[in-house]
Parts: C-alpha cells; structure tokens; sequence
C-alpha cells in the first residue's frame, strides 16, 4: 500500500497556502495605516481554497469573463468597505486589521497543527510502533 | 513562501514609521531654534507615505518614504527686542512647529511601530512552527 502525501495533507496545506497569502495581504494594509489613499484589501479564503481543490463554483462559467454570483473571481484581490473612511483616502481600519490578521495567524497554525497530526500518524505507521 | 514577503513589508513600514519618528525628534527640538532671516528659520519637516507599487494587481505592498517636505505654515514672529536675533523691529523669527500636533504624530507613528513589529513577531511564530512541522 502506497502512502500518498498529497491525499494525506492536501487540505491543510493548501489552506496554509492561502492562509500564508492572507497574511501577507493584511500586513500590507497594517503597513500602510498612514498612507494617504491606500485602500485596504483583501482575500476571500472560501472562494480562494475552493478554487485551488479545483471544486466548481455554483455557476457554470463557460467564458473567462463570466461574472459568479460573488461578483468576483477566487484568488483575486477585493477590497475593504470601511466602516469610517479617513479624510486622506486610506481605508484601513487598524483594529479591524489586527483582528483579522491574528485570528489569520490562529487558524494558519490550527492547520498546522492538524498537518504535524497526520505526519505523526504517518510516522507511527511506517515505524509500526 | 509568501510569508517571507511578511518581513519585506513589515520592515518597510517599520523603517517609514522611523523616519517619522526621527522628523517629529527634529522638529521638537528645534521648536524653539530661533533665526534672524526668514530664509534660514527652521521649518516643520514631515515624511511623505506612499504604497510600493506592486508588480501585479494581485499583490500585497509595503511602504515607501517618498522624501521629507518642509511645512508651508507662516513662521512665528515674536517681539523680542533683547534677543541678539531680533531685526531692527525687535522681532525673532521661531519655527512653524507645533508641538500639539508633533505629540499627536509621535503616539500616531509609534503606536504604528509597535503594530508592526507585532506583525513580524507573529509572522515569526507562524514560520518557526513551520520548521517544527511533525516534530
């Protein structure tokens, strides 16, 4: 019996992947808290991992440019609608940031954790302690 | 590895709140600098914040300092007829500097700071945990 890696940690490490990706995104928006007319972005993780498991949105799109319900394609980039825009154009709320950012770090590491699992299970059984 | 580029970023912005935090030092201290010529009175200097531009639609920027410009704000004119400075009127000219909103710049830019290096602290974790993957 063949151990294949890919069945057994696709998942999780394709949403570190994306999670990876989030957190870049949001260090930027932190990052650029004091830049006049910077607008807050960022990725929906649901549409971004569907996408990479290769699972097809509710609507068949036969064209490149057919719109899906969301309005948007997975894996691009939105941007935030900000509760109180500054008067300098920026559109990054820092708390809203923050939060998203460590609750990001927290489930990267939840995946993580699940992955460092199934390589010790892995582990256990090719010792066949 | 895009959490890499986390470094690349939070350092930018770490660097740029610097440079704010090194201006507003300047400005404090020169608050006061007095001047007997218009030309050579010391004016508030401020950092320009601009986002790098990324190479794709699709990626994340870090910060640039685009240059420091002198502030335009007419300079204070204070009758001191005993200061060595002082013209033929008695006037001093003092820096346009103020020090209400240099203070409110300095909590702005370090309360950035310290989110940033929070940033790259946890980014740090995440990619340490990594190494550790299965351990």
């Amino acid at each position: 019996m063949a151990i294949s890696f890919e069945r057994a940690l696709s998942v999780h490490s394709q949403a570190l992947g994306v999670r990876s990706q989030r957190a870049e995104i949001l260090a930027a928006n932190l990052a650029n808290t004091d830049t006049p007319g910077y607008l807050a972005r960022d990725l929906d993780f649901k549409t971004t991992l569907a996408s990479l498991q290769g699972q097809e949105s509710p609507l068949r799109a036969t064209h490149a440019v057919h719109l899906q319900p969301d309005g948007h394609t997975p894996g691009q980039l939105l941007y935030r609608t900000p509760t109180q825009m500054s008067l300098d154009g920026n559109s990054v709320e820092e708390e809203q940031e923050k939060s998203a950012f460590s609750d990001n770090a927290l489930r990267y590491q939840a995946s993580l954790r699940f992955m460092g699992n199934r390589v010790q299970g892995l582990l256990s059984a090719i010792r066949g302690e | 590895m895009s959490l890499f580029r986390v470094f690349d970023i939070s350092g930018s912005a770490l660097y740029a709140q610097s440079v704010r935090l090194n201006t507003t030092a300047s400005n404090m201290a020169n608050a006061d600098s007095a001047s007997s010529s218009i030309n050579s009175t010391y004016r508030a200097r401020h950092p320009v914040f601009a986002a790098q531009l990324a190479e794709a639609d699709n990626e994340a920027s870090g910060v640039n300092v685009l240059g420091i410009v002198e502030s335009n704000a007419p300079l204070r004119q204070e009758y001191r007829p005993n200061h060595p400075l002082a013209n033929q009127n008695g006037y001093v000219n003092m820096p346009n500097v103020n020090q209400v909103e240099e203070m409110a710049d300095m909590i702005s830019a370090s309360r950035s700071y310290q989110s940033n290096v929070e940033v790259l602290n946890t980014s740090k974790q995440m990619l340490m945990r990594t190494l550790a993957l299965g351990d």
